[in-house]
């Protein structure tokens, strides 16, 4: 349950932006979130509606989620395989030397505000 | 039309300013020369008892304090002010399951760390949230307790990744469950092959001796 955690980090992440771009209403806000950072979404949109009513700011806007598949890379024989169907163990050599490519993400991508 | 509204690209994760924010504490606590341990583990494992013994192994050497970070309660600041003569506060963390760099600095300024030299976070009892938020600790430390099972480091790889060192808790109750010294190791290891692995147990004080001695050279060096 660190969605609420990561929520409050985002409204205030978007304070700066806000103050930046001399923007005053946001209107949505789109993650990123990669499929094997542990984040749930409905737990994530849950506390975006709670904690959005708290902050004038972003008290209208829409939380827009965008996964990213997770993928995995072998050191061994070099290829690339999904990490949720096989996990740490490489599909090809069997081989343990992998790595995650993508699929950790916690990224704010876009905003729309006025 | 002003307000009609415009995408703005921001491209940024959502860890970025609490890394930022964690960074420029850890700098801060460097040049006072504290060194500020960062505790992580499940709730039961032992975290409060092995606090206990560490400091009263310590304190000769080190000026002690220690942050208990719950989501609600005492109980933790009290064992630590009872049993040992280190100073002791309470964090509530208001529900979050975990703590952040700025939860952190609110922490080390009301204990006011500036004459310690080793202050401890008891991490709120969990091993998945705190090891995504850096506090701005010198280190990281995860407890283990033998009851838990030797497959937690396969489960919640990410706390054992961020660790500079693993406690195994309990050992002496090692007889009565199916707990493999050896699995334990093999899997933290294809974590994190620079983890340093403790095996204690904090009832009776076997291997804390070995922690301590390892803990007191890297806050030696911290402050040095």
């Amino acid at each position: 349950m660190h969605e609420l955690g990561i929520i409050v980090h985002v409204a205030k992440t978007l304070k700066h932006v806000a103050l930046q771009e001399n923007v005053s209403k946001i209107g949505s806000v789109t993650l990123e979130i990669g499929e094997v950072s542990g984040i749930v979404e409905s737990y994530l949109t849950d506390c975006w509606e709670y904690y959005r009513k708290k902050d004038e700011l972003i008290e209208d806007s829409k939380l827009i989620i965008e996964k990213i598949e997770a993928v995995t890379y072998c050191d061994d024989c070099e290829k690339t395989y999904p990490t949720v169907q096989y996990g740490r163990q490489c599909p090809y050599c069997k081989g343990y030397n992998t790595w995650l490519a993508v699929g950790n993400e916690c990224n704010i991508k876009e905003i729309e505000a006025c | 039309m002003t307000d009609k509204m415009k995408i703005i690209e921001v491209k940024q994760s959502v860890f970025a300013d609490n890394d930022a924010d964690a960074e420029k504490l850890r700098k801060e606590l460097k040049s006072e020369k504290t060194f500020l341990l960062n505790l992580m583990s499940a709730p039961g494992s032992g975290k409060t008892t092995t606090l206990v013994q560490t400091i009263n192994r310590l304190e000769k050497d080190l000026k002690i304090g220690v942050m208990e970070a719950d989501i609600d309660s005492d109980v933790d600041a009290y064992t630590i002010a009872e049993k040992t003569n280190a100073k002791s506060i309470q964090l509530h963390t208001g529900g979050m399951c975990h703590l952040d760099a700025d939860m952190t600095r609110q922490g080390v300024k009301e204990l006011d760390t500036k004459d310690l030299d080793l202050a401890i976070l008891e991490n709120v009892g969990n091993l998945v949230c705190p090891a995504e938020f850096d506090t701005g600790a010198s280190m990281n430390v995860c407890i283990l307790s033998v009851p838990e099972g030797d497959d937690k480091p396969l489960k919640y790889p990410l706390m054992f990744t961020i660790c500079d060192a693993m406690i195994i808790n309990k050992i002496d109750v090692c007889d009565y469950f199916d707990f493999d010294m050896e699995k334990v190791r093999e899997y933290a290891y294809k974590r994190n092959p620079n983890l340093k692995i403790f095996p204690i147990s904090a009832k009776t004080g076997e291997g804390v001796d070995e922690w301590c001695n390892w803990l007191k050279e890297k806050v030696t060096e911290w402050n040095k």
